[in-house]
């Protein structure tokens, strides 16, 4: 028991800080330089992807383990022991993504309307976020034994993209006020100011 | 003509539009999954476009992200499994970053702006071309990343060894990720230095 939950803990430290999505894997990129020039509103994205994350890495983990892994549909019987659908995962993730994305929406509106409100646009947007279907993909690339350790592996990765945004927008908050040369400023200042977080968080490979 | 040349250096996709920075950045390590994946996103985005574009008339609009989803993840499974039958080397090097094709922006939004409006041609020569200026960007940072991080080229030594005989050391932080991200920096950098003179 102790060692399925240090298991756990230990993968949850892990992807916050040293499979940072953003750092070390650029994952989500495109929303993390967009929508990074306001520390309210990156902690908005920041959430909607934890959440979204949060719920989508453990279905998906089910789905693989139960219906598309080889061998995966052993409990049907002997005869489909050896069939392996894992090339319809690709397809069937981003249904599942976007399918949950959708149902989401709606149950938030309805239930949390606060929580709706404060997600805003981000949510329908997450949809083609590349963090969300690579949480999926890393998900089935490492074989997580449980669907727990799933879970911890999303929450973790989840927050670690919250805090890389909310970091780097809170630097671009200061950015505007500092001299950067001409043909620099906005993005290329952006993507060397995140390689620069990116070697600090390098320093967290020794725990 | 010129509109079609726009994605190469103008309106490059990566360096002016920020789109699909994500696996722009992750497979650069090295010159030979980088050109892999330029021209596996090439493909993608070309044939999608195509397609997307020949059903522009028939999409309700309130589906179309839906199906455009289906339609790239259509051709991304077809590249994956050829990648995995043909070159499995490269498809262990590039793991889930083939995968998150489907979710690279620069597919949607081409698909968005341009597909959805214009003639099946026109649309298969942009998807061609946006792809290709995706391409270049990555194989530019690519070399930069081989050459100084490793001292090869396509896996090929091409720092002499006298050099290293003579004290040259290969730069070990050009391997690692954060690097990609100050090299696209300098790129940019070095882009709107000569828009701006």
């Amino acid at each position: 028991m102790f060692k399925i939950m240090s298991d756990i803990f230990n993968i949850f430290v892990r992807s916050v800080f040293i499979d940072n999505m953003v750092f070390a894997y650029f994952l989500g990129m495109c929303s993390y330089l967009a929508v990074s020039k306001e520390v309210k509103t990156a902690f908005g994205l920041g959430l909607a992807v934890s959440f979204v994350l949060a719920i989508t890495v453990p279905v998906n983990y089910l789905l693989d383990k139960y219906l598309l892994r080889a061998g995966a549909l052993a409990w049907l019987g002997e005869r489909f022991a050896t069939i392996d659908l894992s090339f319809l995962s690709l397809i069937l993730f981003i249904a599942v993504i976007a399918g949950i994305v959708q149902l989401l929406e709606m149950v938030l509106e309805r239930y949390l309307p606060a929580l709706y409100m404060a997600l805003g646009i981000f949510l329908p947007l997450i949809a083609v976020n590349c963090a969300i279907l690579g949480g999926s993909l890393f998900m089935q690339e490492r074989n997580f034994p449980t669907v727990i350790h799933s879970f911890s592996y999303a929450i973790g990765s989840g927050l670690g993209w919250l805090l890389a945004i909310v970091a780097f927008a809170a630097i671009r908050e200061r950015l505007k006020y500092s001299n950067i040369p001409e043909p620099l400023r906005g993005n290329g200042i952006a993507y060397i100011i995140t390689g620069l977080l990116g070697i600090g968080f390098m320093a967290f490979l020794g725990i | 003509m010129k509109k079609y040349l726009g994605p190469l250096s103008k309106d490059n996709p990566v360096l002016v539009q920020t789109l699909g920075v994500c696996s722009a950045l992750a497979v650069t390590a090295q010159m030979k999954p980088a050109v892999v994946m330029a021209l596996s996103v090439t493909v993608v985005c070309a044939c999608s476009n195509l397609i997307i574009s020949l059903m522009r008339n028939t999409i309700p609009p309130r589906v179309r992200i839906i199906v455009q989803l289906l339609v790239v993840s259509f051709f991304v499974i077809l590249v994956d499994q050829v990648l995995q039958a043909l070159l499995y080397d490269v498809s262990k090097m590039l793991s889930v970053f083939v995968g998150l094709i489907i979710t690279n922006c620069i597919i949607m939004g081409r698909l968005e702006a341009f597909a959805l409006s214009h003639k099946p041609l026109p649309s298969l020569v942009d998807g061609v071309m946006n792809g290709l200026g995706y391409g270049l960007v990555l194989v530019v940072v690519a070399f930069f990343r081989e050459l100084l991080g490793s001292g090869t080229l396509w896996n090929h030594p091409v720092v002499p060894a006298s050099w290293y005989a003579a004290g040259y050391m290969n730069n070990g932080l050009m391997i690692l990720p954060p690097m990609a991200l100050i090299l696209v920096g300098v790129l940019i950098w070095a882009k709107g230095e000569t828009r701006s003179s």
